[in-house]
C-alpha cells in the first residue's frame, strides 16, 4: 500500500489505496455556532493501519475520537465506520458499534474502586458469558502483554502513571477490538514509559490485526510507530502524509511542529489586543 | 431600563434553567427505573451499595438514635412530671421516634453521610472519565453505576430508620427506667398500648421510604449532573445535602398532614 506524501493545507482527504475503515467526510462540529471545534475536516483511516492525528492543545483532536465513539454528533458532514454513518445509528447499532471499539482515555479512566484485574475483566464480564476461569486466563494474558501480570491485584491508586496507562491499554484491547482509539497515550509519561507504551501500541495493532487512531502531540514518539499522520489546526486538516514525507516536509506548520518551534503558523500568543493598548 | 431588562433576562433564564433541570431530573428518574433490571439481576451490585450506603452509616445512625432517645426521655420527664404523667414516658418516646424523629433525623443523617458520598463518588467518576469509559465500552452508566446506588439507598434508609427508633427507645429506657426510676412495666406497657402497628409504625416506614427515594434520587442526579471539575463536584455534594434536607422537611410536613391529620385511626 502506498500512502500519499505530505499534502499541505489540502481540504480533501488523501486517496489511500487500501480498504477504508474509518472516514470523516467534510465534518464540522461546534458546541455553539460561535465556538466551532471542527470545520469541514476530511480524514481517512485504512484498515490495519496506525494513524496519528496531531496538533496543538484544543485543536479538536479529541473531538474526532468522541465523534467516532458516537458520544457527540457532527453538526454537518459524515463520520463513517465500515461505511456506516455513526450519526445515523440507533441505540442498538451504537452499542454494537462501541463493542467493536476500544478506547484509551487521556488519563486512563480506570475504575478506581476495582483492582487492575477487575478493570480488565470488566468489559468481558459485561459483554460475554464466559466462565470466570476463562476470564481469569484472558485477563492475565492481556496483562502479560503489557508486562503487568504481577500487578493484577493492585488498585489503580497504587500504580504509577506509566503503569496505569498500560493497564488502560490492556483494558482497551480486552475484547480484541476492531478499532483502537488512543487519546493522548503519552501525556505525562517518563521517557521509558513513553517508549514502552508507544511500542505496545504498535505491536498490539499488528498482532491483533486492529486499526488504530492515535491522538497525540508527541511528534517524536509518533514518528517512530505510526503509518500515517494528519495534522489538525483550528479544526482543519492542515497537512498529512506518511512518516518519511512528514520528516522531509518544508511546510511551515509541519516544520514548526516537528522542530518544536515556539512561534510560527501556530502563534505563541492567544489572540489579544495590541500590547500598548493593554498597558495604556 | 437596561438594568431592569437585564434583571428580567436573568430571572427568566434562571426560571427556564430550573424547569429544564427538573425535566432532566424526571427523565433521569424514569431512565433509572427503566434500567434497574441489571441491579436486581446481579445482586452483588446491590449488596455492595447497601453495604456502602447502609452498613457504613450504622455508627452515626445508632449513636444518634441512642442519644436522641436519652435526651427525649430527660426532656419528656421534665414536662410529664408536671402533669403527674411520668409513667407515660414510654409512649412519648416511642411515638415521637416512630412517627417523626426516627424517619426525619435518620433521613437527615443519611443525606449527610451516604447522599453526599454517592454524589461525590459519581461526580468524581464523571470527572475522571470513568462514566465516559463505560459508555464507550457499550455499558450504560445509569444501569451499571446509578441504578444500584439508587436502590441501595432506597433499601438502606428504612432499615436505618427502624434501627434509629429502636436504639432511641432503648436510650429512653436507659434514662427513664434505669436513671430516673420510672417503672419498667409502665414504660413498656404504655408504649405497647399506645403505638399502633398500622397508624404509627407503617406510616413511619412509608415516610422513610419516601425520604429514601427523594435522597437517593437527589444524590445520584447531582453526581451525574455535576460539572466535571473539583469545584463542580464540591458544589454538587453541597447541593445534595441542602436539597435533601429541604426536601425531607417539606415532604415530612406534607406526609404528616396526610397521615396524622385525622387523629388516631
Amino acid at each position: 500500500m502506498t500512502l500519499d506524501s505530505v499534502s499541505s493545507l489540502t481540504p480533501a482527504a488523501p486517496a489511500i489505496a487500501c480498504e477504508t475503515l474509518v472516514e470523516l467526510k467534510n465534518v464540522s462540529f461546534g458546541y455553539t455556532k460561535a465556538r466551532q471545534i471542527l470545520s469541514g475536516i476530511n480524514l481517512i483511516v485504512p484498515r490495519g493501519k496506525l494513524v496519528a492525528v496531531m496538533g496543538g492543545s484544543g485543536c479538536g483532536k479529541t473531538t474526532i475520537l468522541r465523534l467516532l465513539c458516537g458520544q457527540i454528533k457532527a453538526t454537518s458532514g459524515d463520520v463513517l465506520v465500515s461505511g456506516q454513518s455513526v450519526a445515523e445509528m440507533n441505540h442498538e447499532q451504537m452499542y454494537a458499534h462501541r463493542r467493536r471499539l476500544g478506547m484509551l482515555f487521556q488519563f486512563g479512566a480506570l475504575f478506581t474502586d476495582q483492582t487492575v484485574f477487575e478493570n480488565i475483566a470488566f468489559p468481558m464480564r459485561e459483554h460475554t458469558e464466559l466462565p470466570e476461569e476463562i476470564i481469569h486466563d484472558l485477563v492475565l494474558m492481556k496483562l502479560n502483554a503489557v508486562g503487568l501480570r504481577g500487578a493484577a491485584k493492585l488498585k489503580p491508586s497504587e500504580l504509577s502513571g506509566g503503569m496505569a496507562r498500560r493497564v488502560a491499554l490492556a483494558r482497551t484491547i480486552a475484547l480484541d477490538p476492531q478499532i483502537a482509539l488512543y487519546d493522548e497515550p503519552f501525556a505525562g509519561l517518563d521517557p521509558i514509559s513513553l517508549s514502552v507504551v508507544g511500542q505496545l501500541i504498535r505491536r498490539l495493532n499488528d498482532a491483533l490485526g486492529m486499526t488504530s487512531i492515535l491522538v497525540t502531540h508527541d511528534i517524536a514518539e509518533s514518528l517512530k510507530i505510526v503509518d500515517y499522520i494528519y495534522f489538525v489546526s483550528a479544526g482543519k486538516v492542515v497537512a498529512h502524509g506518511d512518516v518519511e514525507a512528514i520528516k522531509a516536509s518544508t511546510d511551515p506548520f509541519v516544520r514548526q511542529f516537528v522542530d518544536g518551534q515556539p512561534d510560527g503558523p501556530v502563534g505563541f500568543h492567544y489572540p489579544a489586543k495590541a500590547l500598548a493598548e493593554d498597558f495604556a | 431600563m437596561n438594568g431592569i431588562a437585564r434583571l428580567l433576562t436573568k430571572l427568566g433564564a434562571s426560571v427556564t434553567g430550573g424547569i429544564a433541570r427538573l425535566g432532566f431530573a424526571t427523565r433521569f428518574f424514569v431512565a433509572i427505573l427503566r434500567l434497574s433490571g441489571t441491579t436486581f439481576a446481579r445482586p452483588q451490585l446491590l449488596l455492595r451499595e447497601v453495604y456502602q450506603a447502609g452498613v457504613l452509616s450504622l455508627i452515626i445512625i445508632l449513636m444518634s438514635g441512642l442519644f436522641i432517645g436519652m435526651v427525649l426521655a430527660l426532656q419528656g420527664y421534665e414536662t410529664l412530671v408536671r402533669f403527674g404523667a411520668a409513667e407515660s414516658m414510654g409512649m412519648l418516646v416511642a411515638l415521637s421516634l416512630v412517627r417523626e424523629l426516627g424517619p426525619v433525623v435518620s433521613a437527615l443523617l443519611f443525606a449527610s453521610r451516604a447522599g453526599s458520598a454517592i454524589t461525590a463518588e459519581i461526580g468524581l467518576m464523571k470527572t475522571t472519565e470513568q462514566l465516559a469509559a463505560m459508555e464507550v465500552m457499550a455499558v450504560d452508566p445509569i444501569a451499571r453505576v446509578v441504578a444500584p446506588r439508587f436502590w441501595g439507598g432506597v433499601i438502606s434508609l428504612p432499615l436505618l430508620a427502624a434501627l434509629f427508633s429502636t436504639l432511641g427507645i432503648y436510650g429512653g429506657y436507659l434514662v427513664g427506667v434505669r436513671l430516673i426510676g420510672i417503672d419498667s412495666g409502665a414504660y413498656w406497657g404504655q408504649m405497647s398500648a399506645a403505638v399502633d402497628w398500622k397508624y404509627d409504625i407503617l406510616n413511619g416506614v412509608i415516610k422513610s421510604l419516601v425520604f429514601a427515594v427523594a435522597i437517593s434520587l437527589i444524590a445520584v442526579f447531582e453526581g451525574y449532573d455535576a460539572t466535571p471539575t473539583a469545584e463542580g463536584v464540591s458544589a454538587a455534594t453541597t447541593r445534595t445535602v441542602v436539597t435533601s434536607a429541604l426536601a425531607i422537611l417539606a415532604l415530612d410536613f406534607v406526609l404528616t398532614v396526610i397521615m396524622f391529620r385525622g387523629g388516631a385511626g
